[in-house]
């Protein structure tokens, strides 16, 4: 491996930028949203009948500023190179990238380079927690506490979304482990009114999210954390929709894994992290093998590297490393308590004006107390679908359907709904211009 | 404005005045189709009759749960194919997956697909061609497993379905 520790150095300089996000948490600057959205061409396209882009769906993917575009097209151009491998100058520059990027990650969220895997997203990070477990079946003693099996019990939420749901029951399918699960409160709250009888002696794992991506709806996952450690569970949590918008710091913050993606946060898509524990990720077994996670291979068998690389097989994704760490000096640029009391604002402003729309039922809390910037409605007597249709006419781009948490819709009673999302870019006009689009539907589809 | 070529005051009109709808008997079979990327939903009956020797469609009752596309959609093919042989039934089911691969492109003819060309601008809105679809492909499962001589464990390609009975198995595997 090339020279980390100059990588590291590096680090010292990022960690003076996580200090003064720390400060600046106390008194978040507005966003200046006009310079921010002439940093993402896109946002200049015409879509439908000549109706500018009012991007309301990065819950499902974020748009890209030119700046995180530049640095990965760069790497491409000018650096590009196999990291971690080649005896020569471009192979070093790739190495030190990838591992650069590592770095920069790790202040993003307060934890150590170490800690941080790069996985190819948030739903292979959680996927590869899920499968470590099943695969300490057979990893040898070191491996013992991750071990899962008949009497042994997982505990997710109903408000998951799939990606922190189905991989959970696949492990209990594969391994005999029994699926428990905390229930939602009609107003879309997790529900820890038995927490006492989920959380017990047999729970190996409890699986959460940090921020919902249907009703914005932030757990208490330090509260759940320490339930769960008192029995010797270790908890997941999925920061997907958490890690973009609120300022994130895995030290204190409770849970022993989070997941998150690079697209949801302004990065290249086809990267994610895993951040783990330093001692966990020591005594985990891998879970896609190959090259560059190996030790010392014959052909009766291999050994593998310590973590993180034990859990990078493959060629690494540095121009995608690269990206998302271009993505992190953005956010950080901006402030991540400034960004997300701009989302906050949004968030209030689309409570009062989509709420109070006759017909209209917003999913969740209806104010923005521990309440992200999701907001998921249903309008009486006409379809998503059919919702999302004008509104596309209208050059608003939202979601339509369950949003790959069918199971929370049912616990909400909704079929399915349509679901706007804010970010840095947005603005208060284009939230009203949701609203009009919504009474234009109710319009178009109740005229006799 | 470009909504109206896709929603036409006839799928408008069926969407809030559904035809046939409700679930009959008696029936021969029944199903239970879902699109799983919105939740569009459609419990489907169908009943055969015979007609000089060959099967034909006596009633198509149903239950459904979706965008007006969808429901639109059921409504105008219970209209169009209750009365006929099951052959001209598939003819007009083909014709109409034909319309909706068209990208907008399609010349339908009025004669074989009677109120069902009203859905020809759908075919420019790829997303909305599952709802489209969703009532026609619920049909001919139904109708495949009605007729004598099909298994019920077989698709109407002839796959074998999973006996779990989740929605997943119910699930049409037509490629549109």
């Amino acid at each position: 491996m090339s020279d980390v520790s100059a990588a590291r150095q590096a680090a010292a300089a990022v960690e003076e930028t996580f200090a003064a996000r720390l400060s600046a948490a106390d008194n978040p600057a507005s966003l200046d949203v006009a310079a921010i959205r002439a940093d993402f061409p896109i946002l200049g396209r015409a879509v439908r009948g000549g109706n500018p882009l009012i991007y309301l769906d990065s819950g499902a993917t974020a748009q890209k500023p030119r700046q995180v575009l530049d640095a990965e097209r760069d790497f491409y151009t000018m650096h590009n190179s196999a990291a971690h491998r080649g005896a020569h100058l471009l192979g070093e520059e790739a190495t030190d990238a990838y591992e650069g990027a590592r770095v920069r990650v790790a202040t993003f969220i307060g934890a150590d380079p170490d800690e941080i895997v790069f996985t190819k997203s948030a739903t292979e990070a959680l996927n590869l927690v899920a499968y470590a477990m099943s695969n300490a079946a057979t990893a040898g003693p070191q491996a013992a506490r991750f071990g899962v099996g008949p009497g042994d019990e997982i505990l997710v939420t109903e408000m998951e979304h799939h990606a922190n749901l189905v991989p959970w029951q696949q492990l209990c399918q594969r391994t005999g482990a029994t699926l428990r699960w905390f229930g939602v409160t009609s107003d879309g709250r997790l529900d820890l009114s038995n927490a006492d009888e989920l959380i017990t002696d047999a729970t190996r794992l409890v699986a959460v999210t940090h921020q919902s991506n249907v009703t914005g709806t932030v757990p208490p996952v330090g509260q759940i954390a320490e339930l769960a450690h008192a029995r010797g569970a270790l908890v997941v949590a999925d920061g997907a929709q958490s890690v973009p918008h609120q300022s994130v710091n895995v030290t204190g913050l409770g849970p022993d894994f989070l997941a998150f993606s690079a697209h949801k946060m302004l990065g290249p898509s086809g990267i994610g992290v895993l951040w783990g524990r330093r001692h966990l990720l020591e005594a985990m077994p891998p879970f896609i093998t190959g090259g560059s996670m190996i030790e010392m291979v014959r052909m009766e068998g291999s050994t593998f590297l310590p973590p993180p690389e034990r859990f990078e097989a493959g060629v690494p994704a540095a121009a995608q490393a690269v990206g998302l760490a271009a993505a992190c000096d953005y956010l950080d640029g901006l402030g991540m308590a400034s960004v997300a009391a701009h989302e906050e604002s949004l968030t209030a402003h689309a409570l009062e004006v989509v709420g109070d729309i006759g017909g209209v039922r917003i999913l969740g809390p209806l104010t923005t107390d521990h309440r992200g910037g999701a907001i998921s409605f249903t309008v009486e007597g006409i379809h998503p679908h059919d919702v999302g249709q004008v509104l596309d006419e209208l050059g608003i781009a939202v979601r339509t359907g369950h949003h790959c948490a069918w199971p929370l819709h049912r616990a909400l009673g909704a079929q399915s709904s349509t679901r706007a999302t804010f970010y840095v870019y947005n603005t208060h006009d284009e939230v009203d211009a949701l609203a009009d689009g919504v009474r234009q539907a109710q319009k178009f589809f109740t005229a006799e | 404005m470009q909504l109206e070529s896709m929603y036409r005051e006839i799928i408008l009109d069926h969407y809030r005045r559904p035809h046939h709808k409700g679930l009959r008997d008696p029936y021969d079979a029944e199903v239970h189709h879902i699109n799983p990327t919105c939740g569009d939903e459609v419990t489907l009956r169908v009943t055969l009759k015979d007609a000089g020797g060959e099967p034909a469609v006596a009633d198509v009752s149903y239950d459904a749960l979706g965008c007006s596309i969808s429901q639109a959609s059921v409504s105008v093919m219970a209209d169009m194919i209750i009365g006929k042989t099951v052959s001209e039934a598939m003819d007009i089911s083909g014709a109409f997956l034909e319309l909706m691969q068209s990208r907008g492109a399609g010349e339908p003819d009025e004669d074989v697909l009677g109120d069902a060309v009203a859905f020809e601008g759908v075919s420019k809105y790829p997303a909305r061609i599952k709802c489209a679809l969703l009532g026609w492909m619920a049909w001919k499962d139904a109708t495949a497993q009605a007729l004598p001589g099909h298994g019920a464990d077989e698709r109407p390609d002839g796959s074998s379905k999973p006996h779990d009975g989740t929605p997943a198995a119910n699930f049409s595997r037509e490629q549109t």
